[in-house]
């Protein structure tokens, strides 16, 4: 039986994000919950090769306690088993480190392992790295922005744009994929579905020491990057208000801002005196 | 011997090359950053008959370029990519590494950084040297909502993928020198996992907004499709390109393809301007990186009013028009 793997990650719902329109600032910690969309077109992926070819779907996540909520929907939508690692140990964990943590997880918990799905890219960090560095952990052939697969025997297929160019790649499992969320379009979780997944569903919790990380190991030190400070992308600004006639404010904007508006277009637009 | 001065490489990525100037907006970084570090910049390049890629980056200021030259690299391929350069980083040690953001970069740099042990950022916008003489690494999370600083303290080379259009390329100038440091392709190579089966290429629009200077973003306070019209008359003038927002791509004023914001384009304009749009954080998210933002629009509590640099409180079609009218003046004078 074809063993898969799909790693996924609860992230904060970005429509739904809390603005904070006085300090311009996303509430974050009033976000709700829900599978990374790139991951849930993985999870798809996994699930029609388990329909076409048996096989039997781990689903693994990293995260808070909470992140359970991901594991228990993919699991009400057809997987067979969740993997929750969560430990404060493994918090604030770059992608170096995180991809570190999945491939102890995978040796431990599924050694045997034909197929990694990973999504794309997250929609909170939007590094799309874990998935190339989790190849790499692993030292399996990997290929990311896959938009088609195809299995035959222990070959796989897949298509995918890279840049402009549309590749056809194979290779022998194991292996590993990123799903882009082009071709694979999620199932809808049914309410009965989902209550049995939090009912009856196997989710193993899994600490560092499980994984027999060294008694050092902290995701915030191990990891090689350090966040220095995370700022609103919209500063405010002190800005310039003009009003009046059209035609005037517009001889006003030129007289102020030629020089920068004509140094945009590459023309002089300075008034001939 | 290694050199005394350290190294800032960019990788040579020449694929796509008159559309995706990355490659060249990212040796102009390089060389902006090198003298606060005392570094010199490096290009590092694989492939097979690249002489013009080699001869144009030391045009647009690499100091020296690393080369490995032969028929099998004629393709991209991960594996061996990751692999040849994974090589050069060690011999050489670079002490910051730079990979544009395309497709095959952001592939490339995460498996490079995993095997060189050190920490990789995505996708950055900016590039400087921080007062401790780290690569301090802005880069957008949250479809660009929110900017995170990031640095690599200690493991080297400090990585980063840069997105596309964050930088200006400096002018070509053949006269420059650069030195070629050819390096042999090893006799053996670990055997290739991954087989390219086929590979076609697909044809890119020529023009891109995400790399236009000038933007004409407009929405539903231009007043009707008619209206709208204008901005194109406008953008034509600036040789800029028009961007949207949803409400009005919905109402088919404007293609999908020029949506602005979190469900479609990121632009960076040097100059942009913003017609009757309120600013619904889906579409400010677009323009982070916009230069100066000039913004049009009768309520001058829109929240687009406030963000912009120049907030003019007037009828958006109205302006536009005086707009175009004193620009054709002036652009005749």
């Amino acid at each position: 039986m074809i063993k898969l793997i799909v790693c996924i990650k609860q992230v904060p719902m970005v429509s739904e994000l809390p603005w904070d329109a006085h300090t311009r600032t996303l509430k974050r910690e009033l976000a709700e919950g829900m599978m990374n969309p790139a991951c849930s077109h993985a999870l798809e992926a996994a699930l029609q090769v388990k329909e076409k070819h048996g096989g039997y779907i781990t689903v693994m996540t990293m995260g808070p306690p909470m992140a359970e909520e991901v594991l228990r929907e993919a699991i009400a939508l057809g997987a067979d088993r969740g993997i929750l690692l969560t430990d404060p140990r493994m918090a604030g964990a770059d992608t170096f480190v995180t991809s570190y943590i999945l491939a102890r997880a995978i040796e431990k918990m599924c050694p045997d392992f034909d197929l990694v799905f990973c999504g794309c890219n997250t929609s909170d960090s939007e590094t799309a790295q874990v998935g190339p560095q989790l190849s790499e952990e692993l030292n399996i052939p990997g290929a990311a922005y896959v938009e088609k697969l195809d299995l035959t025997g222990r070959t796989l297929r897949i298509q995918r744009l890279s840049d402009n160019f549309l590749e056809t790649i194979e290779f022998e499992l194991p292996g590993l994929i990123t799903l882009t969320t082009q071709h694979y379009q999620p199932r809808y979780v049914t309410l009965s579905g989902l209550q049995q997944a939090f009912e009856q569903g196997e989710v193993v919790p899994v600490c560092a020491a499980d994984l027999g990380l060294d008694p050092e190991f902290k995701s915030t030190k191990n990891s090689p990057t350090r966040i220095l400070d995370v700022f609103s992308a919209v500063a405010q600004n002190k800005n310039l208000v003009m009003t009046g006639a059209p035609q005037k404010v517009v001889e006003q904007l030129f007289k102020k801002f030629d020089d920068k508006i004509g140094g945009a277009i590459g023309k002089d637009l300075k008034e001939k005196t | 011997m290694m050199d005394a001065k350290r190294n800032i490489w960019v990788f040579g990525d020449y694929r796509n090359y008159f559309q995706n100037r990355v490659t060249l907006q990212l040796l102009s970084r390089a060389a902006d950053l090198a003298p606060k570090m005392n570094a010199s910049v490096g290009a590092v390049v694989l492939g097979d008959n690249i002489n013009e890629y080699v001869n144009e980056y030391i045009a647009h200021g690499a100091r020296k370029v690393y080369l490995i030259e032969h028929p099998f690299l004629a393709r991209y391929s991960i594996e061996t990519y990751t692999t040849l350069i994974e090589s050069l980083a060690r011999k050489y040690q670079p002490d910051i590494f730079l990979v544009g953001a395309t497709s095959f970069g952001r592939e490339l740099a995460p498996r490079l950084a995993k095997r060189l042990g050190t920490g990789l950022t995505a996708d950055c916008i900016r590039l400087d040297i921080n007062a401790d003489g780290l690569l301090e690494q802005t880069a957008p999370s949250f479809g660009g909502n929110l900017l995170a600083k990031i640095v690599t303290p200690v493991s080297r080379p400090q990585m980063a993928t840069v997105r596309p259009g964050s930088f200006q390329e400096i002018a070509h100038d053949s006269t420059r020198q650069g030195m070629v440091i050819c390096e042999p392709m090893p006799k053996k190579l670990p055997g290739e996992r991954m087989r390219l089966i086929s590979y076609e290429r697909k044809p890119l629009r020529v023009q891109r907004i995400e790399e236009a200077r000038v933007v004409v973003c407009g929405g539903r306070g231009m007043g009707s499709k008619n209206k709208f019209k204008k901005l194109f008359e406008l953008a034509q003038l600036l040789g800029g390109e028009v961007g949207a927002t949803r409400p009005v791509v919905y109402s088919g004023w404007a293609d999908p393809d020029a949506l602005v914001g979190q469900a479609g384009k990121q632009i960076k304009p040097q100059v942009l301007f913003s017609f009757g749009i309120s600013g619904a954080i889906q579409h400010t998210a677009g323009f982070n990186n916009a230069g100066f933002v000039i913004a049009v629009n009768k309520n001058p509590n829109a929240t687009m009013m406030k963000i912009a640099d120049v907030a003019i409180v007037a009828d958006a079609n109205q302006f536009c028009s005086a707009l175009i009218k004193e620009l054709k003046k002036r652009i005749r004078n």
